[in-house]
């Protein structure tokens, strides 16, 4: 790893496009801070009114799964369309959900 | 008849004001341009031209606005694109090479620091139009303020590199700054007509955030016995025409090209 990376770590960056919904991850970047991280992410990813809001957070901070236990994670769910609520007739007073 | 000839003088004192800071924008704009492709990391070579497209921008409105005070029929690109360089009258400050990244965010912060409180202060101008831009563009400034100050802070209170390269462009740039406050025939009139507002309050507050800057940035302003000026009369340093050469290359050469 150069040192131009390590002073530089990657970021990752979340915009919420609307006040209401929740923030989605969007990409990364790399800079030498959080308000650092901030000020790159406004500029890369919101030049086109895509949000109002940013969260960054350090890459490295984020525990994720293994792909090697995707088949014990993901695969289970498969057969169990049941918890999907898909099942019930809703009324038409309760409009869109 | 001395009414309209007061009124007259006025319009050519606000075309005056207009141009100059037009000018600023139209050569601080395409500074930053030059580094489109070039900057130091992606992150920068995008933010770098953000920034130039709110420059570039604010020099459009305020072309037409100087266009339509001076009543001749010529539109924006003619003023931005069809002048020679003694017509010109941006300050120094605003067309000095990019040199390296330190000399590029501190020319950045001088300027939009002074534009912040320029136009924080006329806000309330009684010229519609130039309030209008001065809405918009008290938001665009706080932002560059931000962006440079914040690596301004993390360059002079860096490595031993990054701090000597900061510190070396305030000692070259900090004898511009000086041109900013000068208030030229054009803008007295206008001052003592109400439409904008005198310079010792703009001054107080830009003074303000660049002490602030630089405590944090640990840089020290050198003393300026010689304060550079110039561009406001017209006279410039030998860069800004191999700057007018290229900015002005496609309309030179295919005039009043459309796409």
């Amino acid at each position: 790893m150069s040192d131009s990376i390590q002073m530089t770590p990657l970021w990752e960056v979340f915009i919420r496009p609307r006040s209401g919904l929740h923030h989605k991850h969007v990409g990364s970047l790399h800079a030498a801070d959080a308000e650092m991280a901030l000020q790159a992410a406004r500029d890369v990813y919101t030049r086109r009114e895509e949000g109002n809001s940013i969260w960054v957070m350090r890459a490295d901070q984020i525990t994720a799964s293994d792909p090697v236990n995707s088949d014990s994670n993901f695969d289970p769910a498969a057969d169990k369309i049941y918890r999907h609520p898909s099942f019930y007739d809703i009324p038409d007073e309760v409009g869109h959900m | 008849m001395q009414a309209e000839a007061k009124s007259t003088g006025l319009q050519q004192a606000l075309f005056d004001v207009a141009l100059q800071i037009g000018d600023d924008h139209l050569i601080l704009g395409h500074r930053l341009s030059e580094w489109c492709g070039h900057a130091p990391t992606l992150e920068e070579d995008l933010s770098m031209p953000n920034m130039a497209l709110d420059l570039i921008g604010q020099a459009s409105a305020l072309y037409t606005w100087a266009a339509e005070l001076e009543g001749k029929g010529r539109s924006e690109d003619d003023i931005a694109y069809l002048r020679t360089d003694r017509e010109y009258r941006n300050c120094l400050l605003v067309e000095r090479p990019n040199t390296d990244f330190a000399h590029t965010m501190l020319r950045q912060l001088y300027f939009s620091t002074y534009m912040r409180a320029f136009w924080a202060e006329n806000l309330d101008s009684p010229d519609p139009v130039f309030s209008g831009i001065a809405g918009k563009a008290v938001k665009e400034t706080t932002y560059h303020i931000r962006h440079c100050g914040e690596w301004i802070i993390r360059l002079g209170d860096g490595t031993d590199e990054s701090a000597s390269r900061m510190q070396a462009a305030v000692d070259a740039l900090h004898a511009y700054t000086g041109e900013l406050f000068i208030d030229t025939d054009g803008r007295k009139a206008c001052i003592d007509a109400g439409t904008i507002s005198a310079s010792a309050n703009i001054q107080a507050s830009w003074q303000q955030t660049i002490d602030e800057v630089f405590s944090l940035a640990k840089l020290t302003a050198p003393e300026v016995p010689w304060p550079q000026t110039g561009g406001r009369e017209g006279l410039h340093t030998e860069d800004f025409g191999y700057l007018l050469t290229e900015l002005q290359y496609m309309q030179r050469a295919y005039p009043g090209a459309k796409w």
